[in-house]
This record gives C-alpha cells, sequence and structure tokens, in this order.
C-alpha cells in the first residue's frame, strides 16, 4: 500500500496538517497511539465539557479535531510506529497485528515529552510529572486526593496549578525552582517581552489564578527530595520539608527525537532549550528530502506553533507532490510565518527564565536513579564513565542503561549530561542513545505474521540452522562454522 | 488515591482492578482506573522488586506496565477502559505459559 | 612518547580478552579503542560459548575451542572474585535443533565426524529425539523432530564479560584509552609506534585486534588479515520468569529473563541498518522451536557487524617482517574469550605463538598455484 503523506501524531500539529493535506487533496493518512485526536496537549478533547476546569486554551483544540475528523483522510487510531525506513517504509502495529506500507512524503508530528526531573525519590509512587496530572485531569475527570505539592519551573506548572484547583484540588504548594540568575538574564532581554506580549499575559493570568486560588508558592527552591518508604510520604528541599501525598514534577519538555534519532537525521544541540533538536529547513523537511517534522518535536514552541507548522508541512508536502505550485505555497504561508513568528516571540524568554538548573541535569547525588527501566544509578554511571566509557551506547554495554522499554527516552539527557560532567565535554559532543526498532514493543507473533509492503523478494541468506525452512525465503549457504 | 472531579459528568464504566469493581469515565487509560481503585503502586520491577507508579502517563516512561486481560506488561496509560476489563498489578517478570500458541 | 609492554588495538571481547591476559602477566599495557559510536562486533554477539559445531574438518579449531571452553569457568571465577563482577557463564550443555529429517540426518553425520576428528581428545554427543527433547524443553513446537546435544556448550552475557574484562585490566594496572583511533603506525622489529589523537605511544609488542578494522591495519605489520563484515540482527523479549534450562543455536535465554532471538547472517557490506524481514524471519524460526514464543514481547533489536574469516576459522599471526606484532580475529569472541585470555596472551607475552596455533595462520589464504 502507499500513501501521498502519512503524518505521525495526531497532536496539534498533526491534525493541523492532516486537514490542510486532504483539503489540498493530498492522499493523507494519519497515524497515531490514542484512540482519538488531540495528542498530549489536546488529549480527550472530542470528550472534553464546555465548563472544562482546563480552560479555553484545552477547548480551542476541539475545532482542531473536527477539522481533522471532518477530512478524506485515512485516520489509523490505536496504531502504533515501530519502524520507519528512509525510503519511506512505515511498519505499523495495531491491535497485535503489524503492516508496512510506503508514503512518499512523512510528516513526524510525535510532539514533546518531559524533560526528566531526577531528584531523590523520583521513582517513588505518588512523584509524577504535572503533566501527567494533567492527562488525567484530561482525560479521566480524576484529581488527586490528599496534599499535592508542585514544584519545578515553566508555565505549564502554573497552569496545572490553576486547573487542579478549579477542578477542586487545589495543591497544598508550589514551589518554584527558578534560580535567581536566571531572572536577571531573562530581564536582559526585554524585546522579546514586549513582541510576545499576549502569551507573557497569558502566563500571568495562570499565575494569578493560582495566587487567587490561595496555593502558596515559594521561589527559589533547590535540593528537592521526594521522602517515602513505599511510597511518597514528605517532600523535602534545603531549607524544609512538607508532608505530601502527592509531588508533581515539571522542569519544561523536550522534543521527541525517538523517531528522528532512529532515522539518523541530522540534529543539532539546541543551547538555549539544552535539548536536541532535529536540523529542519523553513519547512520542516529535515536531512532527509522526503521527510518533514512539524510542532514540538522540531523544537519547542507550543501548541499554536505547532498548528502553524503543520501547515507550512502540510503546503510544502502538496508543493513537492504536485498538487500546488510553489507560487501558491509561498503565497499561503506568508500569513502562516507572520502569525508563527508571533507566537515563537515570547520563547527567547522563557527559555532563558525557565533554563533548568545543573542539578536537573546532572543529580548531585550518586543514589538517585538515572534509568528507571533497569534501576542504574546516578553513580554507576559516573563509575562507568570513568572506567572508560566515553558516551551513552558504549553505557548501555557497562550499566544495562538504556536496554530498558523506553530506550532512554526518560533517561537519555540525564546520562548524556552526566558523562558530559565526568568528561569535562559539553553535551552536545556526548551524542545520546541510537534508538532501535521496534520502537514500542511487539509481540514475537506479530512480527512472525508481518504483512509487508512488497513480498520479500530479496534473497536473504537464512541461518544454516534450517536446512529446509517452510514458507520463508530461500537459504543460502553461509561461510559460519556453526 | 485520585478521585473522580466533583463536577464530572463523564460516563462511567465498570472494570475489575485486582479483583475489584471499579467506575472510572469513559475514555479513562487502565493505568488512570488503578489509581482510582486506590493503590498507590502499580507494579513491582522487575530487577529490584521496586514499587512503581505511573510517572508520565502518556506511553514514555513505561512505568505503568500492569496486566490487562490476562496479558502481562501492557502500557497501561495506553489503553482505553472497556467495561469489564480486568486489570492486574505487574508483579516482577510475567511468568511464561508453555502450553500457549 | 609514553611506552609500553604491549598496545592492544581494539577494545572489543577480542583485545580486552587478551589485554587482560597480558596485563595479569605483569606487562603494561595500553588498549586502544574507538569512541561511542563504532561497529563494535561485540554489540552483535549471541553470548554462546558453543563448542558442538566448531571445527567440522579443522580439527585444529575443535581442539581450540574445546580448550576455550574448558578454560571458561575459571575465567568466570578469577573475574568475579577480582572484579565483582558475574559474567552470567551457565554450562548446561547446549542443543541444536532440527527441524525435519535432512537436518536431522545430516547433523548426526556432523557430530560423528567431529568424534572421529577428535582423536583423543574424545568428542562426547547425545542424539536426542523429540520425546526425550519434550522432556527438558517446556513447550517444545511440533516443528522440532529430535537435535544434537553436547555437555561442553554453554552461554555467557557478552557485555557483562566486556565489563569485567576492562575492569580487570584497569584493575591490574591497564591503560585504557578510548576515543583513540590509529592515525599512523610505525612498525620497526621489536618497536612500535603507533599514533592515535591524544599523541603517539610505543611498544615492542603490538596485538591487532580491531575486527574489522585489522584488514587495514594488518598489512602495516606486514601481516593479512581478510576479514569481512557479516550482519546479524537480534531480538529480545521482555524479561520472564525462567523456562529454558538450556541454550539452542539461535534461542538463548538470559540471566535477566529475557529471551534473545537471532542466528541470523547477511552479507550486505558494512550496513547496519534493522530490516524487519530479517527480524520477521528470526521470528517465524523461533516460533516454529517453541510457539508459546508468539506473546512476549519483543523489548530490543539491533543490528551489528560481526568478524567473518574467508573460512569462519579465527586468525592468529606473528609477523615475520617485524616480529612483535601479532593478529587475533575471530568469529566467536564470546566463546574464545577463555582462550584468549588464559592460553593466547601468554603466548604473547612470551613472544612467539606456539607451533599449534600455526594452522590458523593467514598463510592459509595464500592459495599457491598447484604443485
Amino acid at each position: 500500500m502507499t500513501v501521498e503523506l502519512a503524518i505521525v501524531g495526531a497532536g496539534p500539529a498533526g491534525m493541523a496538517a492532516a486537514a490542510l493535506a486532504a483539503e489540498l487533496g493530498l492522499d493523507t493518512m494519519l497515524v497515531d497511539e490514542q484512540g482519538s485526536p488531540g495528542g498530549q496537549l489536546y488529549r480527550a478533547i472530542e470528550r472534553a465539557p464546555p465548563d472544562t476546569p482546563l480552560g479555553p486554551e484545552y477547548l480551542a483544540g476541539r475545532s482542531l479535531a473536527a477539522a481533522a475528523r471532518a477530512s478524506r483522510i485515512d485516520y489509523r487510531t490505536h496504531t502504533t510506529l515501530w519502524h520507519v525506513e528512509p525510503d519511506g517504509t512505515l511498519f505499523l502495529e495495531a491491535a497485535g497485528r503489524t503492516e508496512s506500507l510506503t508514503a512518499r512524503r512523512i510528516l513526524l508530528a510525535t510532539g514533546a515529552l518531559e524533560r526528566p526531573v531526577p531528584i531523590p525519590g523520583w521513582t517513588l509512587p505518588g512523584v509524577m510529572t504535572a503533566g501527567a496530572a494533567q492527562i488525567l485531569l484530561k482525560s479521566a475527570d480524576l484529581v488527586p486526593e490528599g496534599r499535592v505539592v508542585l514544584a519545578g519551573q515553566g508555565p505549564l506548572l502554573y497552569l496545572v496549578a490553576s486547573q487542579l484547583a478549579r477542578a477542586g484540588a487545589p495543591p497544598i504548594a508550589l514551589f518554584e525552582t527558578t534560580p535567581l540568575e536566571n531572572y536577571l538574564e531573562a530581564a536582559r532581554h526585554p524585546a522579546s517581552l514586549w513582541r510576545g506580549r499576549r502569551l507573557l499575559l497569558k502566563g500571568l493570568g495562570w499565575i494569578a489564578a493560582v495566587k487567587r486560588a490561595g496555593v502558596p508558592i515559594r521561589h527559589g527552591i533547590r535540593g528537592m527530595r521526594a521522602i517515602g518508604r513505599r511510597r511518597l510520604e514528605r517532600v523535602a528541599w534545603e531549607d524544609g520539608e512538607l508532608a505530601a501525598d502527592y509531588l508533581f514534577l515539571h522542569e519544561g519538555v523536550i522534543p521527541n527525537v525517538q523517531v528522528t534519532f532512529a532515522l539518523q537525521l541530522r540534529h543539532e544541540w539546541d543551547t538555549a532549550q539544552l535539548c536536541w533538536r532535529p536540523v529542519l529547513d523553513a519547512w520542516g523537511q529535515t536531512s532527509l528530502p522526503n521527510i518533514a517534522v512539524a510542532g514540538d518535536g522540531g523544537g519547542i514552541s507550543g501548541a499554536e506553533a505547532a498548528v502553524l507548522t503543520g501547515r507550512l508541512a502540510a503546503l510544502d508536502a502538496a508543493m513537492w507532490l504536485g498538487h500546488i505550485g510553489e507560487a501558491e505555497r509561498d503565497r499561503r504561508a506568508r500569513p502562516i510565518r507572520a502569525a508563527l513568528d508571533r507566537e515563537r516571540a515570547l520563547r527567547p524568554f522563557l527559555d532563558r527564565l525557565y533554563r533548568p538548573s545543573r542539578t536537573v541535569m546532572v543529580p548531585a547525588a550518586d543514589e538517585v536513579i538515572a534509568c528507571r527501566c533497569e534501576e542504574v544509578s546516578v553513580g554507576q554511571i559516573r563509575r562507568a564513565t570513568r572506567l572508560g566509557a566515553t558516551g551513552p551506547n558504549q553505557l548501555k554495554a557497562f550499566t544495562r542503561c538504556g536496554m530498558g522499554p523506553c530506550q532512554g527516552r526518560i533517561c537519555g539527557p540525564v546520562v548524556a549530561a552526566i558523562v558530559a560532567d565526568v568528561l569535562g565535554k559539553p553535551v552536545a559532543e556526548i551524542g545520546t542513545f541510537r534508538p532501535r526498532a521496534p520502537f514500542k514493543p511487539i509481540t514475537v507473533g506479530a512480527l512472525a505474521d508481518l504483512e509487508a509492503a512488497e513480498s520479500a523478494a530479496e534473497s536473504i541468506a537464512c541461518p544454516s540452522s534450517v536446512a529446509q525452512p517452510l514458507t520463508l525465503p530461500p537459504t543460502r549457504a553461509p561461510p559460519s562454522p556453526r | 488515591m485520585f478521585r473522580p472531579r466533583p463536577e464530572s459528568r463523564s460516563t462511567i464504566v465498570a472494570v475489575v482492578v485486582e479483583g475489584r469493581a471499579v467506575m472510572v469515565p469513559e475514555g479513562a487509560s487502565a493505568a488512570a482506573a488503578v489509581l482510582a481503585a486506590g493503590f498507590d503502586s502499580i507494579r513491582e520491577t522487575p530487577v529490584a522488586g521496586g514499587e512503581r507508579a505511573p510517572y508520565c502517563m502518556m506511553g514514555v516512561c513505561f512505568d505503568c506496565l500492569a496486566e490487562v486481560d490476562g496479558m502481562p506488561n501492557r502500557q497501561s496509560c495506553m489503553v482505553e477502559v472497556r467495561p469489564g476489563m480486568r486489570i492486574n498489578r505487574q508483579i516482577r517478570a510475567r511468568r511464561i505459559d508453555p502450553k500457549a500458541g | 612518547m609514553e611506552r609500553f609492554d604491549a598496545i592492544v588495538i581494539g577494545g572489543g571481547l577480542v583485545g580486552s580478552a587478551i589485554a587482560y591476559g597480558l596485563a595479569r602477566a605483569g606487562l603494561r599495557v595500553a588498549l586502544l579503542d574507538e569512541g561511542d559510536v563504532a561497529f563494535r562486533a561485540s554489540r552483535g554477539n549471541f553470548g554462546l560459548v558453543w563448542v558442538q559445531s566448531k571445527g567440522d574438518g579443522a580439527p585444529h579449531y575443535q581442539r581450540w575451542t574445546r580448550r576455550s571452553a574448558d578454560e571458561w569457568p575459571t575465567l568466570a571465577a578469577e573475574l568475579l572474585a577480582k572484579t565483582g563482577i558475574a559474567v552470567g557463564h551457565e554450562r548446561p550443555g547446549g542443543v541444536h535443533l532440527c527441524l525435519d529429517d535432512a537436518e536431522l540426518e545430516a547433523r548426526r553425520a556432523m557430530m560423528e565426524r567431529m568424534r572421529v576428528q577428535s582423536g583423543n581428545l574424545g568428542f562426547d554427543y547425545r542424539m536426542l529425539d523429540r520425546r526425550e527433547l519434550v522432556d527438558i524443553l517446556p513447550g517444545l513446537g511440533p516443528a522440532v523432530i529430535g537435535a544434537s546435544w553436547t555437555p561442553y556448550d554453554g552461554h555467557a552475557n557478552p557485555l557483562y564479560l566486556l565489563k569485567a574484562l576492562h575492569k580487570g585490566f584497569t584493575e591490574k594496572g591497564g591503560r585504557y584509552l578510548p576515543n583513540s583511533t590509529v592515525t599512523e603506525a610505525g612498525a620497526m622489529p621489536g618497536d612500535f609506534r603507533i599514533r592515535v589523537a591524544g599523541g603517539a605511544i610505543g611498544a615492542p609488542k603490538v596485538v591487532l585486534a580491531a575486527g574489522l578494522g585489522n584488514a587495514v591495519l594488518a598489512p602495516h605489520f606486514g601481516l593479512s588479515a581478510p576479514v569481512k563484515p557479516l550482519k546479524g540482527q537480534i531480538l529480545v523479549t521482555e524479561r520472564a520468569g525462567h523456562v529454558l534450562p538450556l541454550p539452542t543455536t539461535t534461542i538463548r535465554q538470559t540471566v535477566e529473563g529475557g529471551i534473545m532471538l537471532g542466528d541470523s547472517q547477511e552479507d550486505v557490506g558494512f550496513d547496519t541498518s534493522q530490516k524487519p524481514a530479517m527480524m520477521q524471519t528470526i521470528a517465524r524460526r523461533a516460533l516454529l522451536s517453541f510457539p508459546w514464543l508468539r506473546d512476549l514481547q519483543i523489548v530490543r533489536a539491533w543490528a551489528a557487524l560481526r568478524v567473518m574469516p574467508p573460512d569462519g576459522l579465527p586468525i592468529y599471526d606473528q609477523s615475520e617482517r617485524f616480529p612483535g606484532a601479532f593478529t587475533a580475529n575471530c568469529h566467536s569472541g564470546v566463546t574464545l574469550a577463555g582462550a584468549h585470555a588464559n592460553l593466547l596472551a601468554p603466548m604473547i607475552a612470551a613472544g612467539a605463538l606456539d607451533p599449534s596455533l600455526a594452522l590458523f595462520s593467514a598463510r592459509r589464504f595464500d592459495v599457491s598455484p598447484a604443485a
């Protein structure tokens, strides 16, 4: 099966791109792991009540979802991408079955994920990301019971605090970890404040809402720790302790580069956002001409910008596939670019103000777990680095870190920062884990029954242990001593 | 524990968590159902038996692995509840049934 | 320029085993390695310590493999004692499962040849029929009709082995130099200068254990190492309670509980990309042996380039033009780790390879015109 455009991810970028691509006449497929559109930013948007505690920004996603639903696209829900090849072949899994298909162009709109916040005790039940609390509210209408503490920095922290308060579960404290020097650094660039005033006002509104709800806010918090035996019992910081049932952490979001790294596309280290991002041109095209990225997966810019970059990518795809000419593409792009500039205007200020502190990147204590899946500590990583591991991939061999099911999604940034710290090198030089197929687990049975796009006409050397394969490609005797 | 939002008007679905009936809003994930059922942890890690609960709720951290309708180690935050779904905590590594297949 | 007693080029399974053996013998050793992104055949090793099919038609290889497998328990225990790292070595014997009569018959014939060729070393094997197999291998697929078994086979964790060898090496005073691809090499009899990014080092002995890199390095030292890449892909399942009591040629359960599926071979040059078609082949073949694998999730898979000499047998050589230069290449870096650390390294330390290794010299590839 072949499609013209395959979009991976039905968040704001994917939904906007799909609707516009379909409108421009492209044969479009939209693939997403969830059962309904929205990604994480607009998760469960179709079921949102008009008086949702999540607020008007969230409700704005309804029209995006409706437009995507109304479009003539092949929309694959509950479908996971587990491998993709540079030539445009995608390998999907749904309901325990696998298949492959080709797309003439691929648009990756896989969004962002929360930066890991490796504090002592972060693996305790009761410690989650602020995004997780928001997802529970969006998708399950659930609020945490008991004493809730939010800690970290960034606009999402205030947004979630105000949403929880509106939902009837106000946090007992919000601990802001923004280092003092960040305020000074951010104040040195007032121009972006003016250009991004609309978003700035929105953010200030969230902060005001939190204050109105009576949530105590503390600034300059350092040394966050989660304490408890079998679950969280207390939250501690340099200057005090507080009994708590839930701790929601947030230190910003970073692009989900799992698929782009798997494809070995060119990436650059974003020194402002302290994360890896794929190198993109003005239309989102990567270092491969048939693959583009839109949304936060290309660099954190927020929901509105995701919609706009999704539309730019759709226009570009339409041009390359011959549905519109270059002049029309550029003409339609102009107002989108103007809007994008406005959306991105506040970003430099936010990046400076909410730059993660050093200990978020490199935990001080050796006992802190760095790799949650394999339970590898920061100390073990430091020791393995001193033993000679030069980067995350060698570290995998020495510590198993990165071999768990998350394939380094959570631990990658921490591990790289620790190695860089021990070796005295910049993080950009250290690199990251190389993601492998399957990007998400698939069963042996699902893989065995893979329906390929075209028959495996290529001759594949079969291992000598099968003298006469039953329904497998012809064997070719290898020169093996086995 | 997590409880329904006071003004929630969602349709309710009944699932079974560790043998107990639990009501959760339609569209909730199996992970949310476990949290709503009052369990602090959803699994014990295969490496050291540490107790874990969902961390990211978006399919990235794999800490929400649970047994769903008999299938072990499912990312429960990515599974939408269906009436009668059986959800159990994942205790260490899964077992293999050599008679299966 | 810093001087050592020996320089080992290549920090994989072969190089680190030799380096460990040399350091243990009291030599001052530098072990050169590349960076975080390198071919690293060690990553493609399935982890078998396999004897039963090694050296059919080449008794010297059969003997060398047996000796290595016999050294393995000692090496594993020593590494545990010295470094605290358990390399997960088990030696329960191993089976090669057969799916039809022709395969079973061919296997029986091979086992018998091995026995005959083993001479006074002896070769103990058993051909097991299905009834015997189902007792020891739960859930055996109906397609399996029999297997060959020997008591000599086992398995270990290749990466723990690598880590333990490195740690043992360092603790014996060895100097590990990563990010040190060789840029220049000067060779004189008993005097070698190697230039890397960080500077130049010298030693009277040099051991080329750079896997695929040996093909390029060897000629500088008057040697030849005509090895080619052979891609192998491996799948690993989620951890599970232990069910497999012994390894098969293509399926084994690790100490942690994950089940590894593998043994594919693709002659595709230096391409390390994963190929779903081959992954599918591995999966289907595994299901023939153990249908219950069907519901297990594959959590990880990868492809790596392994090292294949022209006839599959190791290459061990010493340079005649530049005495003191040695090469070591093989396909089975885990199986032969025992020999490399405990037999080969002492030979190198003493300055010359034992005459029993003469048949492993790359000179065997020089085909002279018919006499």
